[in-house]
C-alpha cells in the first residue's frame, strides 16, 4: 500500500513539475534571443515583446521553482532505501545541479527583473541569457542522473557497505542513454515554448487586429509568431531524430521496456518484426526491424522467462544474443536472486505501448501545428479572430506539456519494477521508516494545494496575455527617488 | 591539522568526511544567515506594513534576493544527499511530517512573493501577505525544533533489509520531537529570524517603514536574548552525544555565548541607530548559533544511537565513498568562490541602495513587468 501511494505521489507531484520545466528551459532561451535581437537593432518591437514573455515567463518560473524544492527532498523522505543504496552516485548529479546550475538561474534572474534600470544594456543582456544557462546546467545533470536509473554505468556493488558505489564519474556524463536523452528532452523543451510563443502571439495578432491596434503591435505579434512557430518546427525535427536514436539504444540497456512499449508478446522470425498500430494488429512486417536497427527483437514471454533463469540481461542487437549486463548489475546478481521469484520483470504493457504512442502522436500533432500558424500568417496575412483561433491558443501550448509528460510517464513506467534498472526493485527501495498515513496525508495536501495554484496560475497567465505588449517601455536607468521599473 | 589525529570510539573520520561535514555546516549557516532575514522580512509584512504601499516596500527589500537564498537549502539538501546518503536516508525519512511542513510552508511563501501583487484587488493582496507569513514562519519553527532535537540526538535503531544488510532507522515518533528543550528550540529560530529580519528592513529602507522595523526589531532582540540564553545553557549543560569531542564542547559553549552576546549587540546598536552593525550582529548570532550546533554534531551527525543495536550511524559510516567525496570537493574548490562572488555582486553593487515608499510604482499591474 505505502509503495503504491508513494509512486502515486512521485508522479504527482513530478509530472506537475514537469508541467513548468520544459517551459522556463525553451522560454529562456527565447526571451534572451528577443531581448538579444532588441539590443543588436534596437527595434523597439524586440523590447516589448521581451517584457510581454517575460512576464509570461516568470509567471511559469515561480510554478517551477516551488514545486522543484519538493522533488529533492522527496527522495530522502519516501524513497530512503533508494536514497542510502544510490546516494554516492545519485547524490553527486543532485548536489551539483543546486550548486552549479540553481543559483545562476536564481541569482541572475533576479537581478534580470529588478535590474532594468540599474544595469547597463550589454550586462542586463548577459544576466539572462546567464539565467538559461543555468536552466540548461541544471537539465544537464538531472537527465544524467535520471539516465544512471535507466542504465546504471560507472558504478560497482560494495557487498561490505551494500550499495552502489561511484568508480567512474565520467561514465555518468557519456552513459548512452544520457547522450540521447538529454538532447530529446531539450528538444522538447523548445517545442512546449515555441507552440506556447506561437500560439500566444497569433491569437494576440488576430485578436489585436480586429480590435484595430496600431500596426507595430500587430508587426510584434505577427514576429512573434513566426519565431515561435519556426522554433517549433526545427525543434520538432530535432526531437524525432533524437527519439529515435533513443529507441535504437533502449533496445539494448532496457530490452524489456522496447519490448513493452511495442507490445511484442511472440517471437517474430528474423528480420521480419511488425509494427503494431492498435495491441495486436500488426502491420509491415520488419517495419519494427528497420525502426530499431536490429534483426531480433525478444519478445515480453522470452524476457520474463530468461530473468528467471539467468536474471536481468542486456540485449547485444548486434550479435542478436544476451550479452552480461554492467558491472553494477552483474554484481548485484547474487543479491538479486535472494528475491527473484518474487520480482516480475516486466513493466505495464498497456501503458507502456499507450504513452509511447501519445507521446509521438500528440508531438507531432503540436509540429502541424506550428506549419499552421506559418500558413496563417504567411505573407501580409491575418488570421481571423474566433472561436477556431481560441481554441487553437489553447490546444497548441497543452500539445507538447502532454507530450512530455506522456514520455515521462513512458519513461519511468517502462523502466519498472525497477527503481535502479536491472538493480534494485522500486519496492526495495521504499522508506520502511513512513507508514501510509502520512503518505497519503501528504498527498493529498499536495494535490489540493498543486489544483489551487494550478487555477491560481493559469488565470494569471490568461490575464497577462490578454493586457498584451506595453505601449511605451523605458528602461533608462533611474536615480534614487523614482519608483522602480519593477517591484513585487 | 590536530582534527585529523583525534581518537573516537569507531573509526576514524578521514579528512575528506570532516571536510564534507564542515561544507555542510557552511551551507546550513548560509542559508539561515541569508534566508533567515528572509523568513523574518516574510513573517513581518502583514505587521509592519499598514497600507499596500508599505507592504510592498517590505517585500521588496528581499525582492532580487529570496529565490537564491533559497537554493542554499537545496544545496545543503543535495550535499548532504551526496557526502552523506546514510545522514540523507535516515533523516528524511525519519522526519517526514516536519519536511512536508516546511515544505509546504516554502511553496506558499515562495508564489505569494510572486504573485501577491499581480493582481490589484485588496482581497487578494492581503490573503498572499497572510500566505507569506504563515509560509516563512512554519519553516522557521520546523527548522528550529528540528535543530534542537538534532542537539538532544535522534533515536535510531536497526533494520534488515530483504538482502540481508542491516540500515538504520528514526524510532522515535513525531510527537516525540515537541519536547519543551525542542520549542525551545523552534520559537529562538523565530525570534532570531525576525529580528534578523526586521533589522534587514531598517538597513534596507528610509522613512517610516525604516522607523518601525528598527523599533520592532529591538524588542524582538530581547525575546530572542532570553530564548538563546535558554537554549544555549540548556543545550550544552543537558545533552552528550556518543564520541563527543572535549575542546569542540568548548567551542560549543563559546559559540553559544557569542551568539547571545552578538544579539545583545545587535540591540544596542539597534538603539544608536547604527543599522548596519544591527544586522551584522543578528547575522553574527546566526552564524555562531550553527555552529554551536554543528559542534554537536561531530561524529554523532545528530543522532543518538544508544539503542541502536546495528552499527551506529555516524559521520564514517553514512558517508559516501571517498571517490565520490574527491570529485565533489574539487568541484566546491573552484566553485563555491565563484557562487559567492556573484552573490555578494548582487547584494552589494546591484540591489545595494536603500528604498522608501517613492521607489514603490503606482497601483498599476500592467507595468509590473
Amino acid at each position: 500500500m505505502t509503495d503504491t501511494m508513494a509512486r502515486w505521489q512521485f508522479a504527482i507531484t513530478t509530472v506537475y513539475h514537469y508541467f513548468f520545466v520544459p517551459l522556463t528551459i525553451g522560454l529562456s532561451v527565447l526571451v534572451a534571443v528577443l531581448q538579444t535581437a532588441w539590443a543588436k537593432t534596437g527595434n523597439d518591437a524586440y523590447l516589448r515583446l521581451t517584457k510581454f514573455f517575460g512576464r509570461l515567463f516568470l509567471i511559469n518560473f515561480a510554478m517551477g521553482v516551488v514545486t522543484g524544492i519538493v522533488q529533492e527532498f522527496q527522495f530522502g523522505m519516501n524513497w530512503s532505501e533508494y536514497s542510502r543504496f544510490v546516494g554516492d552516485i545519485f547524490g553527486a548529479p543532485l548536489a551539483l545541479e543546486a550548486l552549479i546550475a540553481f543559483f545562476l538561474e536564481s541569482t541572475f534572474l533576479g537581478m534580470w527583473i529588478f535590474g532594468w534600470d540599474r544595469l547597463s544594456k550589454g550586462v542586463h543582456l548577459a544576466t539572462i541569457w546567464l539565467a538559461a544557462a543555468g536552466t540548461f546546467i541544471s537539465s544537464i545533470f538531472i537527465i544524467a542522473a535520471n539516465a544512471w536509473m535507466q542504465n546504471p554505468v560507472g558504478a560497482i556493488y560494495d557487498a561490505e557497505q551494500g550499495r552502489a558505489e561511484l568508480s567512474d564519474f565520467l561514465a555518468l556524463l557519456t552513459n548512452p542513454i544520457f547522450l540521447t536523452q538529454w538532447p530529446h528532452t531539450i528538444a522538447a523543451a523548445f517545442v512546449t515554448a515555441g507552440a506556447f510563443m506561437a500560439a500566444v502571439a497569433c491569437y494576440m495578432l488576430a485578436k489585436k487586429a480586429k480590435e484595430g491596434a496600431p500596426k507595430d503591435d500587430l508587426a510584434a505579434y505577427r514576429k512573434a509568431t513566426k519565431f515561435g512557430a519556426w522554433v517549433l518546427i526545427v525543434a520538432g525535427v530535432c526531437t524525432v531524430i533524437t527519439g529515435d536514436l533513443m529507441g535504437k539504444q533502449l533496445v539494448t540497456t532496457q530490452p524489456t521496456k522496447m519490448a513493452a512499449a511495442e507490445n511484442i508478446q511472440e517471437n517474430f522470425p528474423e528480420g521480419q518484426a511488425p509494427f503494431q498500430v492498435l495491441p495486436g494488429v500488426n502491420l509491415f512486417p520488419g517495419l519494427l526491424n528497420w525502426l530499431y536497427g536490429t534483426d531480433t527483437i525478444q519478445s515480453l514471454p522470452d524476457l520474463d522467462k530468461q530473468f528467471q533463469s539467468e536474471g536481468f540481461q542486456q540485449f547485444d542487437r548486434a550479435a542478436g544474443q544476451p550479452i552480461a549486463g554492467n558491472a553494477l548489475q552483474q554484481q548485484f546478481a547474487d543479491q538479486l536472486d535472494k528475491i527473484k521469484a518474487d520480482v516480475d520483470p516486466l513493466p505495464d504493457t498497456t501503458v507502456s505501448f499507450w504513452m509511447f504512442r501519445l507521446m509521438i502522436g500528440v508531438g507531432m500533432l503540436a509540429v502541424l501545428g506550428g506549419i499552421y500558424f506559418l500558413i496563417a500568417i504567411r505573407k501580409d496575412h491575418i488570421p481571423s479572430a474566433g472561436a477556431w483561433m481560441t481554441c487553437l491558443a489553447v490546444v497548441m501550448p497543452l500539445l507538447p506539456l502532454l507530450a512530455n509528460s506522456f514520455g515521462w510517464i513512458f519513461t519511468e513506467m517502462g523502466r519498472q519494477p525497477w527503481i535502479v534498472n536491472g538493480v534494485l526493485p522500486t519496492l526495495q527501495g521504499l522508506s520502511p521508516s513512513v507508514g501510509v498515513g502520512p503518505v497519503w496525508f501528504s498527498m493529498i495536501v499536495y494535490t489540493l494545494v498543486y489544483a489551487v495554484l494550478a487555477v491560481i496560475e493559469v488565470r494569471l497567465l490568461l490575464k497577462y496575455i490578454k493586457i498584451g505588449l506595453a505601449p511605451k517601455v523605458d528602461v533608462s536607468i533611474k536615480d534614487e527617488a523614482e519608483p522602480l521599473s519593477f517591484a513585487y | 591539522m590536530t582534527i585529523l589525529d583525534i581518537a573516537v570510539p569507531a573509526a576514524s573520520p578521514s579528512f575528506l568526511q570532516i571536510l564534507w561535514l564542515i561544507l555542510v555546516a557552511v551551507l546550513w549557516i548560509g542559508f539561515f544567515f541569508l534566508e533567515g532575514f528572509d523568513f523574518g522580512v516574510g513573517m513581518l509584512v502583514p505587521f509592519l506594513g499598514k497600507t499596500d504601499q508599505d507592504r510592498r516596500l517590505v517585500i521588496n527589500t528581499i525582492g532580487p534576493h529570496w529565490d537564491g537564498n533559497e537554493v542554499w537549502l537545496l544545496t545543503a539538501g543535495g550535499a548532504m544527499f551526496a557526502a552523506f546518503p546514510g545522514w540523507y536516508a535516515t533523516l528524511f525519512s525519519g522526519l517526514y511530517l516536519p519536511l512536508f511542513l516546511v515544505l509546504l510552508g516554502l511553496i506558499v511563501r515562495g508564489i505569494a512573493i510572486e504573485y501577491r501583487s499581480k493582481r490589484e484587488d485588496a482581497t487578494w493582496r492581503n490573503a498572499w501577505d497572510w500566505a507569506l507569513a504563515v509560509g516563512s514562519f512554519l519553516p522557521a519553527l520546523v527548522f528550529g525544533v528540528g535543530f534542537a532535537n538534532f542537539l538532544k540526538g535522534l533515536p535510531v535503531g536497526p533494520h534488515t533489509t530483504v538482502f540481508g544488510n542491516t540500515v538504520t532507522l528514526y524510532t522515535g515518533t513525531f510527537w516525540g520531537l515537541f519536547m519543551p528543550f525542542c520549542l525551545i528550540g523552534g520559537l529562538l529560530f523565530v525570534a532570531l529570524f525576525l529580528t534578523h529580519g526586521a533589522f534587514f528592513v531598517s538597513l534596507k529602507t528610509t522613512g517610516p517603514i525604516h522607523d518601525r522595523a528598527s523599533t520592532v526589531g529591538g524588542n524582538l532582540a530581547l525575546v530572542t536574548g532570553v530564548l538563546a540564553i535558554a537554549l544555549v545553557i540548556w543545550g550544552n549543560i543537558a545533552y552528550k552525544l556518543p564520541g563527543q569531542v572535549g575542546w569542540l564542547m568548548v567551542a560549543a559553549w563559546i559559540t553559544g555565548i557569542l551568539a547571545i552576546v552578538s544579539v545583545g549587540f545587535a540591540w544596542f546598536m539597534n538603539s544608536r541607530g547604527r543599522d548596519g552593525w544591527a544586522f551584522v550582529g543578528t547575522a553574527v548570532a546566526t552564524v555562531t548559533l550553527i555552529v554551536m550546533f554543528f559542534c554537536h554534531f561531530y561524529p554523532s551527525l545528530g543522532f543518538d544511537n544508544s539503542r541502536n543495536t546495528g552499527i551506529s550511524l555516524d559521520l564514517t559510516t553514512a558517508s559516501s565513498s571517498s571517490l565520490t567525496l574527491t570529485i565533489m570537493s574539487w568541484v566546491a574548490l573552484f566553485l563555491v568562490p565563484v557562487v559567492l562572488a556573484y552573490t555578494a555582486w548582487s547584494y552589494f553593487f546591484v540591489f545595494r541602495r536603500r528604498l522608501s515608499t517613492k521607489n514603490i510604482p503606482a497601483l498599476d499591474v500592467t507595468t509590473a513587468s
